[in-house]
């Protein structure tokens, strides 16, 4: 069963008057078949977080240690990570002109699983996959996130989660910008992977409406460059209850 | 319209629609077009055809100092019924297509020994391409060749230029009256070659011509695809591809001028660009004159900028002296393939090389299937991998 562990890690990213340190000391271990929700205000470092598992070049990781079942992970470079087993589902997607939905997961499948799909059964999981996610099999031949809204873009991503079957998805902020319905069907494409036992998932999130659908085992307070407060589902409650104004003063006057 | 996003450092784009003004194709030009060298000044690089060429690396083909002194090896394998045939200058089909503009091209003009003739008979129908291969062998030479395509007859016709040398000619392409003439022209050349070359073509009424110009090698090539219409119903399209290495200058500056009425012409350029002083430019120019009701007209030029240090001068231009038309319009547009689409590629495991393959392909892949001529696509796709192995 796979296990991230995350020990001290510090990220750092480049302004205009120098380094300028984002994360602060972040601990957290997250195991095949659990859920952690991590919730916190924004300019917390929740994207960072994100980011920075995923190898992202903007940020500079300056301490600390991220291992995925014993193997370093910060020392492999990105796609090595997605291989690795580490999938983000990204905020905001990013358009790539000339590059059809299909041939792009094709292509991403064929380097994750380290063989071709066969043909048949692929176009089978594809078709089967976007019918779950309520997504028009025209969709398959546009390029990759060019024109699409919002919601289109973040059933893509979970399209992906699902093709992919990494150890470790990190979602960040795949709530955001999403009406109730794209919100459910989304929703109910996590939690078809999360079914089968075999992921470990980080729900990176601002609001808690997401947790309705997605049940999370953990709920970790971002707050200041690192985690402020751990508990289960019911700290999520008391986040909605009376939102994250005691962290941001503690973290202020810290 | 014209539009713009992402542009890498350096690299222009630049588009102008003007409508019912003084002609700026026209003006733009040092000197109207001649058959003799002498009618054009010597450039000195701040014209407005010349700004974007490093007339350094000429080897005198501007100036008047290049001579003669070289070998092009040519061959053409004409299917049965095609006859090819080498004449004087004073050959009535010799610049009925068009005449030259600029210095160079009149130059290459005032200094061809023979000119060679192709001739597609009235009403032939080839199942096989014409292919025409010129591999210099060092040095400058002059050349002229008229392929003549007659009423009715539907021909492609392929001209490869490979190996070495410093190159100016001028092709023109006769195309009769209701004939289809596919040319595909690729500039294969080694680094070193110097080539530049002005196309002409003049449509017969409700004829089609669908050029292809494939530019990956030379030192400096600089084309002038160029197309006119002898009569109404006649349809241009004009693909183009390049792909531009470090230290290479490609230009491609194209003129449509619509002067007869309901015809159409469809332009569609892309180039990626790679390594330290790759530079394209690509000049776009519709000309719709007052005649040519009915014109239907549309140009494109899409670069692709694969890594730091390449520049792309784009500039669309449209002159409408009419209002009376179906359709006209322009695009440019220049990007980079960035980090953000790098990274988003990698984090679905594909490895850093071949996402960007995967980019490349993707941006040639829909014109290169347009080409039409089975061995050309597969040669193209094969030449794009090389370029992409030796980026990475």
């Amino acid at each position: 069963m796979a296990t991230l562990e995350i020990h001290d890690l510090h990220v750092s990213v480049e302004a205009e008057n120098g380094a300028r340190e984002i994360l602060k000391g972040v601990d957290l271990t997250v195991k095949a078949g659990e859920t952690h929700a991590i919730m916190g205000p924004n300019g917390s470092g929740k994207s960072t977080l994100a980011y920075s598992l995923a190898g992202h070049p903007k940020y500079t990781i300056t301490g600390g240690t991220v291992t995925l079942d014993g193997e370093d992970v910060l020392e492999m470079s990105v796609d090595e990570r997605a291989r690795a087993g580490v999938f983000l589902a990204m905020q905001y997607p990013v358009e790539v002109p000339g590059v059809s939905v299909s041939n792009f997961l094709r292509t991403s499948a064929t380097a994750i699983r380290g063989e071709a799909p066969k043909l048949r059964t692929w176009v089978k999981e594809v078709k089967s996959a976007m019918e779950q996610l309520q997504m028009d099999p025209a969709f398959a031949e546009r390029n990759v996130n060019e024109g699409f809204s919002g919601g289109e873009k973040k059933r893509h991503e979970i399209l992906q989660l699902e093709l992919l079957k990494p150890k470790i998805a990190i979602l960040d902020e795949t709530d955001s910008g999403l009406d109730v319905d794209a919100l459910r069907i989304v929703s109910e494409g996590v939690n078809r992977v999360r079914e089968s036992g075999e992921v470990g998932t980080l729900l990176i999130t601002h609001y808690t409406r997401i947790l309705r659908y997605i049940k999370p085992d953990f709920v970790h307070v971002f707050a200041n460059g690192r985690i402020a407060e751990s508990g289960g589902a019911e700290l999520a409650d008391q986040l909605e209850a009376e939102g994250y104004d005691k962290y941001v003063k503690g973290g202020a006057t810290a | 319209m014209a539009e713009a996003q992402n542009i890498p450092a350096g690299s222009t784009t630049a588009g102008a629609i003007a409508v019912a003004a003084e002609s700026t194709v026209a003006t733009r030009m040092s000197a109207p077009p001649s058959f003799d060298v002498a009618d054009f000044p010597v450039p000195h690089g701040r014209e407005e055809e010349w700004r974007f060429t490093p007339l350094a690396r000429l080897r005198g083909l501007h100036d008047g100092t290049a001579v003669a002194d070289g070998t092009m090896k040519a061959q053409i394998d004409a299917p049965e019924g095609v006859t090819v045939e080498s004449v004087e200058r004073g050959d009535a089909r010799i610049g009925k297509a068009g005449t030259p503009v600029d210095r160079i091209a009149a130059q290459a003009f005032s200094s061809f020994a023979k000119a060679t003739v192709v001739t597609v008979p009235k009403e032939a129908v080839l199942t096989e391409p014409v292919r025409v291969s010129l591999h210099g062998e060092g040095g400058t030479t002059f050349g002229h060749t008229v392929f003549d395509v007659q009423a009715f007859a539907e021909a492609v016709i392929v001209i490869d230029h490979t190996g070495d040398g410093v190159r100016a000619a001028n092709v023109d392409f006769l195309v009769g009256d209701g004939a289809k003439l596919t040319v595909v022209s690729v500039q294969d050349w080694d680094d070193t070659a110097v080539h530049c070359s002005q196309h002409n073509a003049l449509i017969g009424r409700d004829a089609t011509f669908k050029s292809i110009v494939v530019t990956f090698g030379g030192d400096l090539v600089r084309l002038h695809p160029r197309v006119s219409y002898a009569g109404p119903g006649g349809e241009a399209e004009l693909l183009g591809l390049y792909f531009t290495d470090a230290d290479q200058h490609q230009e491609h500056r194209l003129l449509v001028t619509h002067d007869a009425p309901h015809c159409k012409s469809h332009v569609v350029y892309k180039g990626a660009l790679q390594g330290e002083g790759a530079h394209a430019v690509w000049i776009g120019d519709v000309l719709i004159e007052k005649s040519a009701e009915g014109t239907d007209t549309y140009e494109m030029n899409r670069n692709l900028v694969l890594t730091d240090g390449a520049r792309v001068d784009s500039v669309p231009n449209l002159e409408i002296e009419t209002g009376e038309i179906v359709g006209a319009g322009h695009a440019s547009a220049t990007g980079r393939f960035d980090d953000e689409q790098l990274f988003y590629l990698q984090a679905r495991g594909i490895p850093a090389d071949e996402a960007r393959r995967l980019v490349v392909r993707g941006f040639f892949a829909e014109l290169v299937q347009q080409i039409g001529v089975d061995d050309i696509e597969e040669r193209l796709l094969a030449k794009i991998e090389t370029e992409l192995e030796a980026s990475v």
